[in-house]
């Protein structure tokens, strides 16, 4: 069905389509036109310098944007050969038992590698490990030049011995391998642990590795070196990279007070607040208020409902347009009761692909994703920050901070008159949610049972919550 | 930013009206609102270029401003050579330059000055948000002297030094823009050529790069071999890591950027706007013109882009190529008047067609777009179109105008105007500091899409 396909290649500049194929419109590449040839992200660096803080991170912001990304962290492989983690011994130089199992661990995780972007249509590989030595990256480099994989390096490089430390505190001793250890116990052994790296680490090499394809983070992001970037991805990653911190901050996540649309049911459009939706955006006030935050900034979308809840904060906001709620299209400002009768097999196509369907003449949560990656890039620089939106707009960013896949983002739950802060933590997100006992209609439909296009009625409005 | 010293908590809320040409609601009274996307620059920002000469300080500069212009930064760059050519008129020979020709020192300290000067004048009287200070600035001493200056003024420094040691580069880069530059009008090839290379060995000795351990408190990328490899030190800010993720995305390869619409759709025969229809038998007929013209043109490793509506699909599929698919390329949003004629837009909007014609920049369409946010949503495509090589971008007469106005260096209040009549082929080679234009009509009828500005308001 021509129609249908043309309005589900959604994805910017992602779809190749081979002219000869016309008539079934097959698409050649389902994914990001810009990973032609699977690429390698390679970690670099001493134990506690941030890798795999940075491994996972990156591998999240990736999956976000529509780039199928794993991460593949070596220590996860030896944890699961050895079993028992005694003590730094394991990881001195002249441990040959260890050196095996250590390098049998790589291999292993390389070996994944190869079955993720084979068989599983992965396109990018995030090798978490310490790779401090040349030879180790010579293994690597040549076992993706054998293979066809671009590789590009993430060296961090850093000598503070306070970040290092905090490192240490907040991640290292929550690991498996100091779960029976007091704090001053572990703090030590780590310390030797990296000790056993110190003598061998061979940074990468400014004249030596002057093909290679890198970039150096020194001090946690005070200077960067950047090396032979090689493609489209690569350059994104270094942007990225360039724009995280680590500076502890609070994000609050909150929609538009409730609004008169909502009341009746009714999707979309640019209504204004209803009289409970406006004791909402009172209510919020004096909330953040109690939090005490310093230097808040706070932001909305350009759809009157969002800035009539910030206008009661009596701070600056600023508006961005990429803010704006979903765009329904031909659906605007209807219930779901007249989508359903207006637009029946619309409706069900949407329940068969949440993430992926496009209203006629508007947007898909996939289109999204891509109009807030700015936004998602401006919040990773700034600290604390309060952002007012909208109902699909919140779950896209949710699904960001929380690493939610495509198939679960659509349906995460984001209720009328509740803050959510997040507090990134450790190697995640913490999430506090804050209902401010103003009441407000429910606007979440579940995914009904019957998602088929002949389907009736009843069946499609099922889950359908209350209005008037 | 107000700290919680400063809230004021309303008890009754300041009504909200929508500005009637851009749609952005805002406070009835004057309130303390940004209206921009975002707030990139709290303070000024003054870019310092640093480097030898012929090492593209002027070509970043340039290329710099254009972009940051186009993306609503109101940007705007002084080069102290022009400062120092209106105040010597006849340049005699390198001479000029030597470090201890102390007339030279004392004119080349003055031009930096009176440059400076004007950077002050057009950021803090004229409402600039950046500055490029394009100079050599090869001394810690005289990038001292900028950096007391800044601080004078609440100005943020980011530096962008240029090193580069290959003798093709800097050789080709004496041959594009040196040759033609009015120092050397009255020289053959070969003397130009000789007096800047000596030109060059002035500067050597006194040369002082940012150096990574002396000016680890500095804002700056160091910017090797022509984007090999780069060194970026304490990005303060949103519009520095703009301006540095730009940096390292553009090159300076050879290659050309073919710009079209879609052939003449059935809306465009009907006159009305927008929609989702598909080709004419004109337009179709265009297609195959477009697929010889490019076939003629024998361009290496050649990339299509279209957008997603049917229309430049199939112009895209005439070609015989793989083709991607933007959204972003899309054209502009008309809201409420999608696929209406201009006369109905008249009979039913009169007063949006009034708004339109007055500021067609930034009018947004009820529902719609403005040509102001088609310039943000398309700035993904410009970086990207600056990463790619040879490149055919098969879009729409909107979209057409903002990437034109982006590469030909073209103002908002033009932007809209542009011309971009359907079934030509425009083909942009950068050059220089600038873009060559070749503009290819391909014999098929079609409807005129351009409709003049208004002389009467």
């Amino acid at each position: 069905n021509v129609k249908l396909m043309w309005r589900f290649m959604s994805r910017e500049s992602c779809h190749s389509v081979a002219p000869h194929c016309s008539n079934q419109m097959k698409i050649l590449a389902s994914v990001p036109q810009f990973c032609n040839s699977p690429t390698m992200i390679v970690m670099v660096g001493l134990p506690a310098r941030g890798k795999t803080y940075i491994s996972k991170k990156l591998t999240r912001y990736l999956n976000w944007i529509g780039v199928p990304t794993k991460m593949f962290n070596v220590g996860q492989y030896r944890r699961e050969a050895v079993k028992i983690y005694k003590n730094f011994e394991f990881f001195k130089p002249d441990n040959e038992e260890a050196m095996r199992i250590r390098k049998a661990c790589a291999a292993a995780a390389l070996k994944d590698v190869t079955a993720y972007f084979t068989k599983e249509q992965g396109q990018v590989a995030v090798f978490d490990a310490t790779n401090t030595t040349r030879e180790r990256r010579a293994i690597i480099i040549s076992f993706a030049k054998e293979k066809g994989y671009k590789v590009f390096f993430v060296e961090s490089i850093c000598d503070d011995p306070e970040i290092i430390a905090e490192n240490i505190r907040q991640v290292k001793f929550g690991s498996p391998d100091y779960v029976d250890r007091d704090i001053d116990e572990a703090m030590e052994d780590f310390i030797q642990r990296i000790d056993c790296y110190r003598a061998s680490y061979m940074p990468i090499d400014d004249e030596r590795d002057r093909k290679l394809s890198y970039i150096k983070i020194f001090d946690v992001g005070n200077r960067y070196l950047v090396n032979q970037v090689q493609d489209h991805i690569q350059s994104r990653i270094v942007y990225y990279l360039m724009n995280i911190h680590v500076t502890p901050r609070s994000i609050y996540l909150s929609r538009h007070g409730e609004s008169e649309l909502n009341l009746l049911g009714r999707i979309g459009g640019d209504s204004g607040l209803s009289p409970r939706g406006q004791k909402y955006a009172n209510a919020l006030a004096t909330f953040i208020k109690g939090q005490n935050i310093r230097d808040l900034k706070v932001w909305t979308s350009h759809m009157k409902r969002t800035i009539q809840t910030a206008e009661a904060l009596g701070v600056q906001y600023e508006q961005w347009k990429a803010l704006n709620e979903i765009d329904a299209g031909v659906c605007e400002e209807m219930t779901y009761e007249e989508i359903q009768e207006n637009y029946p097999e619309e409706f069900a196509l949407r329940d068969q692909d949440k993430y992926r369907y496009r209203y006629p003449k508007g947007e898909s949560y996939e289109d999204l994703v891509h109009r807030l990656e700015p936004v998602i890039m401006e919040l990773e620089r700034q600290e604390n920050v309060l952002v007012i939106c909208h109902q699909a707009i919140m779950r896209c960013l949710l699904a960001y901070f929380l690493d939610k896949p495509a198939d679960e983002l659509p349906y995460l739950r984001c209720p009328l008159h509740t803050v959510l802060k997040l507090t990134p933590i450790a190697y995640g997100c913490k999430v506090e949610s804050f209902f401010l006992n103003i009441e407000a209609v429910n606007t979440h439909r579940e995914r009904p049972v019957n998602v088929d296009i002949n389907r009736n009625p009843e069946e499609a409005l099922q889950t359908v919550p209350d209005h008037i | 930013m107000l700290d919680n010293e400063d809230f004021m908590l309303e008890s009754s809320p300041r009504e909200l009206t929508q500005n009637p040409l851009r749609k952005i609601w805002m406070p009835c009274k004057n309130g303390h609102i940004a209206q921009r996307r975002v707030c990139m620059t709290n303070c000024p920002t003054l870019i310092v270029t640093v480097g030898l000469p012929a090492r593209g300080k002027t070509y970043i500069s340039k290329k710099l401003t254009r972009y940051l212009n186009w993306i609503g930064v109101p940007t705007k760059e002084f080069n102290v050579g022009q400062y120092r050519r209106e105040c010597l008129k006849i340049y005699k020979s390198f001479e000029f330059f030597r470090p201890d020709n102390e007339e030279g020192l004392k004119i080349r300290r003055q031009c930096a000055m009176a440059a400076l000067n004007d950077v002050r004048q057009y950021l803090s009287v004229e409402g600039g948000q950046v500055a490029v200070f394009d100079a050599t600035n090869t001394t810690r001493e005289r990038r001292g002297t900028i950096i007391k200056f800044a601080e004078q003024n609440g100005f943020k420094v980011f530096f962008v030094e240029s090193v580069c040691e290959d003798p093709d580069v800097i050789a080709q880069n004496i041959v594009q823009v040196k040759l033609g530059s009015p120092d050397y009008i009255h020289c053959n090839t070969e003397e130009a050529i000789e007096d800047f290379m000596k030109r060059i060995k002035c500067y050597e000795s006194s040369y002082q790069p940012l150096d990574e351990v002396l000016d680890r408190d500095l804002s700056y990328i160091k910017i090797m071999d022509v984007g090999r490899r780069y060194l970026v030190n304490r990005v303060l800010d949103h519009i520095q890591s703009r301006i540095v993720y730009y940096l390292m995305n553009i090159h300076i390869t050879p290659r050309s950027i073919y710009l079209c619409r879609h052939g003449e759709s059935d809306l465009n025969i009907k006159g009305r706007i927008g929609g989702d229809s598909g080709l004419s038998a004109r337009g179709t007929e265009f297609a195959k013109s477009l697929r010889k013209f490019i076939q003629d043109q024998n361009i290496k490793d050649l990339k299509v882009w279209t957008s997603q509506m049917k229309r430049t699909i199939q112009t895209a599929e005439c070609l015989g190529v793989p083709y991607e698919q933007w959204k972003s390329l899309n054209e502009i949003d008309a809201g409420v008047c999608e696929e209406m004629m201009y006369e109905e837009i008249q009979e039913h909007y009169p007063l949006e067609f009034a708004l339109r014609d007055q500021d067609k920049y930034r009018y947004r369409y009820p529902k719609g777009e403005s040509y102001e946010d088609l310039v943000q949503r398309l700035e993904p495509v410009i970086m990207e179109l600056e990463r790619q090589e040879n490149i055919l971008v098969v879009c729409h007469q909107a979209v057409m105008r903002c990437l034109l106005a982006y590469f030909l260096d073209k103002t908002a209040d033009e932007l809209p105007y542009l011309k971009c009549p359907l079934h030509t082929v425009l083909k942009l080679t950068p050059m220089a500091y600038g873009c060559k234009v070749e503009s290819v009509y391909l014999g098929v009828d079609a409807v005129n899409t351009h409709r003049d500005r208004p002389e009467r308001m």
